[in-house]
């Protein structure tokens, strides 16, 4: 794309969108080490997440204030307002995100680490599926690439599935050995988050396409939402 | 007949000498719409709002072909009375230019010349009716025997609004009306457009994008004399079609 004549207001959307990545980054990485903390019963990284959230809504906020200042002082029109206000979107989205992670956090410490049940062994697998799709929306508003924005909104029926594969498979487990009740209900209450993540990371995708096409993507089957 | 276009051109070119300054541009102006020309200096913007009302025949380089019609009338046929065609197709210019007479002659001119008012009853009628509808009538009710150039600008801007509808017209051109004027009396001229809308058809030529974004429904973006899109004004300021469109508009032209 063309560079404004006024400088300044690239430097202003530059700066937008940098802190769009780094909050995107902040909010994979905040499921990854949920999810790590999960597997390993890590006390410690587990709070860590819980902390860093912090930083996430404190990014947001930031998005927020330059938005507002983009929007009264450089008054951007179609593409550059469209982006303007994805990225205000998007940065509201990215913290839900953000809060996701730091709900599967705070499972941890709650999850009795003596008996571990087997089925928690796949949960990552879904945690690396969520942050892929959280990560491949990013990507697509730093390309602004519409196409890629598609594919994500794609992959969520894939990770719709394996929730529902997730939830049999806990639901079977606590029938069968209903002492491991309120862990396996802490698991699935993780399965959910993630899924959400998933959805959210969906609206992303569906933002950066109309931010940069300026239409709204086509109506897809999303195999039904989840509540 | 609402649903007619009120003027139509088409296929409008325009030379001045050797220079061509409009290469083909064909477009609807529409009833109970404002529509406004954009597009940097030098575009044909303002060259296609004269081409309207035939003011481009005051300059004799000028060369205008094309078809351009009022309520389906050619108004380049030899038979249009160019006197007649300016009272229906008035024109605001960018510089206020009131008559260096009294207010109330400034209104009561047109109306005089053209037949539609006669005695002082009638032309009392007509001028605090288009005092009125241009929203100046309050600040000089009591005065209107002062010179219009003892006006403010904004002010006189409204005389020249106020003169242009005592005329009765069916379009109003308005080359750059505030681009003399500071922010309050620029709010009140697009305020007053938006009341004469609906009454009149308005074309507006602006700079200033913020003005077309908020007085007109329809939007025109013209470059290098050819009419680049032409579409609702929601659509051209946020998801305008074509790539010159975009550069110009979101501030990445030239």
């Amino acid at each position: 794309m063309n560079q404004h004549t006024v400088k300044a207001f690239d430097n202003d959307i530059g700066q937008l969108r940098g802190l769009i990545s780094q909050m995107g980054g902040l909010a994979e990485d905040a499921i990854a080490k949920a999810m790590q903390a999960l597997q390993r019963n890590d006390l410690a990284l587990a709070a860590e997440v819980r902390a860093g959230d912090k930083a996430i809504d404190a990014i947001e906020a930031e998005v927020e204030r330059l938005v507002v200042q983009i929007i009264a002082l450089r008054a951007p029109m179609a593409v550059d307002l469209r982006e303007v206000v994805a990225a205000l979107k998007i940065a509201n989205v990215v913290e839900r995100i953000g809060d996701y992670a730091k709900n599967i956090a705070k499972r941890v410490p709650l999850i009795e680490s003596e008996h571990r049940i087997e089925p928690v062994s796949v949960l990552p697998a879904m945690g690396r599926m969520a942050s892929e799709m959280v990560r491949d929306a990013l990507d697509a508003f730093g390309a602004r690439d519409a196409p890629g924005a598609v594919l994500v909104c794609e992959s969520d029926a894939a990770l719709d599935d394996f929730y529902d594969s997730i939830f049999r498979t806990l639901v079977t487990y606590m029938v069968e050995n209903p002492a491991t009740i309120s862990q396996v209900a802490h698991l699935l209450f993780i399965a959910k988050n993630l899924e959400r993540i998933g959805d959210h990371a969906t609206n992303v995708a569906e933002m950066v396409y109309f931010a940069a096409t300026g239409a709204q993507m086509a109506d897809r089957d999303r195999g039904g939402d989840k509540d | 007949m609402s649903n007619e276009p009120k003027m139509t051109a088409r296929h409008v070119n325009v030379s001045y000498g050797p220079k061509q300054a409009l290469h083909d541009v064909s477009i609807d102006i529409e009833q109970d719409k404002v529509v406004a020309f954009i597009g940097p200096s030098g575009c044909g913007k303002s060259t296609f709002l004269r081409t309207l009302n035939r003011m481009n025949d005051t300059v004799a380089s000028a060369r205008v072909d094309g078809d351009i019609r009022l309520d389906g009338q050619d108004i380049y046929a030899p038979e249009m009375d160019v006197v007649q065609l300016r009272a229906r197709v008035g024109m605001v210019f960018q510089k206020p230019n009131p008559f260096p007479k009294s207010i109330f002659e400034n209104i009561a001119y047109g109306p005089r010349i053209h037949g539609l008012a006669t005695g002082k009853a009638d032309l009392d009628v007509v001028v605090e009716r288009s005092l009125t509808r241009a929203g100046l009538w309050n600040e000089v009710k009591d005065r209107l025997t002062d010179s219009g150039t003892a006006l403010s600008g904004g002010q006189q801007q409204r005389l020249c609004i106020a003169r242009a509808i005592a005329v009765d017209p069916e379009v109003i051109l308005m080359d750059e009306p505030c681009s003399a004027l500071d922010p309050i009396a620029t709010a009140k001229i697009e305020e007053l457009i938006h009341e004469l809308r609906g009454r009149y058809a308005i074309a507006i030529v602006t700079h200033n994008m913020q003005q077309a974004a908020r007085v007109s429904q329809k939007t025109a973006f013209f470059h290098l004399g050819t009419l680049v899109e032409y579409g609702a004004t929601s659509d051209i300021f946020t998801n305008p079609v074509q790539e010159r469109t975009k550069d110009y508009i979101t501030g990445r032209y030239g």
